[in-house]
């Protein structure tokens, strides 16, 4: 039942906003995982960046997509947390879990674990928009855990104008989504948050932006 | 039986279109991994190509949404592009709501309330809505750019449009689709005449700052083309005659001019070279309706003074 919700959503929701109201340009598909588990990483801007890394998914690999999300906010009341679960089919993540001297990432391991692929947004929240903040440590952990589960990262670019933090409106805007190729571990978590930073920050720069002269 | 609403002058010209695009098709073909661009550019006229007749085979309401949908993605392109203020998030939302408004009016041809609409009424509700919320800093750069761009990709062209709600009797021959056909026809033949002239003969820059590939040769070779091609065609798609025809050609052929400088110069000024990815070989969808932009309302005033 569940299973057939989120396809009807996808089928009729997700995609045709993707392609119409946004009309999203996907750079590098080729680099998208095709099967789980693996960690897609991507800057987070709006809460479309969710539905539009979900819209490029395939739909044969939709129950095995898990976006991270913030529990305190995705669960806080029943109707966005039946919502959340069910149909965009999160794994809340207890911000604030490690002070109380609990696993944050027990639920992540455990979704790795069973082939499923995160969908992951290190800097911990959209921030203010088409700004990218620092990333937190969390996917370093998890990919020293699992260093075989690759980490693919994913520049987003123009969800913050179609919706940015505190609107409830969307504005037609086009969305570039650009993948990359997996980021390797480099033997140290510092040095591979910041690898990953920088994959994710040179996607973003290679977007065609300047005019060339002719 | 009539199971297609167009005229068989109307279904000629297609037929021609089609012609002369499987031609192009047949020269780009054998070089096409040379000239990647040239291929994907000719591929991309086939959709599009395609996609117009298609739609003006139908009712009229189709390619009047048909057209509706290429104001609203060359709008989004534009807002896309331009430097909006965060307090504007609503502003733009309404904005949008302009562009199935608009073509409400074409679809039921009102044309009273067609002709003000966006250049009156938009423009006196947009900046009200924007003081409502209440930023200062910038007002009048956004109050500017964001009814720039509705007049540009939503009034402007919808006049193509309006052309196939003009009276049927007038055109007895083809209709308003033969004069939207001969519109775009013409549009585009200028817009490949002045390409191919230019690359052909081209030495003197006409707008070097803004489009250093445009010359005097290109220009004058795309009015030559094109009022050629509107003499010719004029008796079968419009009311026109033969030097109401050739004026038009050569106002037409400057407009298109005009239109394509006018959006190269936005994009420079964005330091962008398309204005999307949306049409592989052309960029984006205001890269292609760059020069209609200007011809569409050009056309659509000449036409309706001399014959409506």
């Amino acid at each position: 039942m569940d299973g057939l919700l989120r396809r009807l959503f996808a089928l009729l929701v997700l995609r045709p906003v993707a392609m119409l109201m946004l009309g999203v340009t996907l750079r590098g598909r080729d680099n998208l995982p095709n099967q789980g588990p693996a960690i897609v990483v991507a800057n987070h801007n709006s809460h479309l960046d969710t539905l539009v890394l979900l819209s490029l998914m395939p739909l044969r690999l939709i129950d095995k997509v898990r976006p991270v999300a913030a529990a305190d906010y995705f669960l806080k009341n029943p109707l966005l947390a039946w919502f959340s679960l069910r149909i965009l089919n999160i794994l809340p993540l207890e911000r604030g879990n490690a002070a109380r001297g609990e696993d944050p990432l027990a639920e992540s391991a455990a979704a790795i674990g069973r082939g499923e692929i995160l969908i992951v947004f290190p800097e911990g929240s959209r921030g203010s928009a088409e700004v990218m903040g620092r990333f937190k440590g969390g996917v370093a952990r998890l990919k020293e855990r699992f260093p075989e589960v690759p980490v693919i990262p994913v520049f987003l670019q123009g969800a913050g104008k179609a919706l940015p933090r505190g609107e409830i409106v969307l504005v037609p805007v086009a969305v570039d989504a650009v993948v990359g190729v997996p980021v390797a571990w480099n033997g140290n978590r510092a040095g591979f948050t910041a690898a990953l930073e920088d994959a994710v920050r040179s996607l973003g720069a290679a977007l065609p932006k300047v005019f060339d002269e002719d | 039986m009539n199971y297609l609403d167009i005229t068989p002058n109307v279904a000629i010209a297609v037929a021609a279109v089609i012609g002369l695009l499987a031609v192009a098709t047949a020269i780009a073909w054998p070089q096409r991994k040379k000239k990647q661009e040239l291929w994907l550019r000719t591929r991309t006229w086939w959709v599009i190509v395609l996609l117009i007749a298609a739609s003006i085979a139908l009712p009229s309401w189709v390619p009047v949404a048909l057209f509706g949908l290429i104001s609203f993605l060359a709008f989004k392109e534009f807002v896309t592009l331009i430097p909006t203020r965060r307090a504007d998030h609503r502003v733009l939302f309404w904005a949008y709501f302009a562009i199935p408004i608009q073509y409400y009016w074409v679809s039921v041809g009102w044309y009273g309330v067609f002709i003000i609409f966006i250049p009156v009424y938009m423009f006196l509700a947009l900046p009200l809505r924007m003081v409502i919320a209440g930023e200062t800093q910038g007002f009048i750069k956004a109050a500017g750019t964001l009814h720039w761009g509705l007049m540009v990709t939503v009034f402007s062209l919808s006049h193509a449009a309006y052309l196939l709600a003009l009276p049927h009797e007038v055109n007895p021959l083809a209709g308003g689709d033969g004069l939207l056909l001969y519109l775009l026809l013409l549009t585009e033949i200028n817009d490949v005449g002045q390409y191919c002239s230019g690359k052909l003969l081209g030495r003197h820059k006409v707008v070097p700052k803004v489009s250093p590939n445009k010359t005097i040769e290109g220009l004058l070779g795309g009015v030559a083309i094109t009022t050629l091609v509107a003499v010719l065609a004029a008796p079968y798609l419009t009311p026109l005659s033969w030097l109401q025809a050739a004026t038009i050609g050569c106002v037409l052929a400057l407009a298109g001019f005009a239109g394509d400088v006018t959006v190269s110069a936005v994009k420079r000024d964005l330091k962008l070279k398309d204005s999307g990815s949306l049409l592989p070989g052309h960029g984006g969808v205001l890269d292609r309706v760059d020069s209609l932009t200007f011809t569409a309302p050009l056309f659509f005033h000449m036409i309706y003074y001399l014959h409506y």
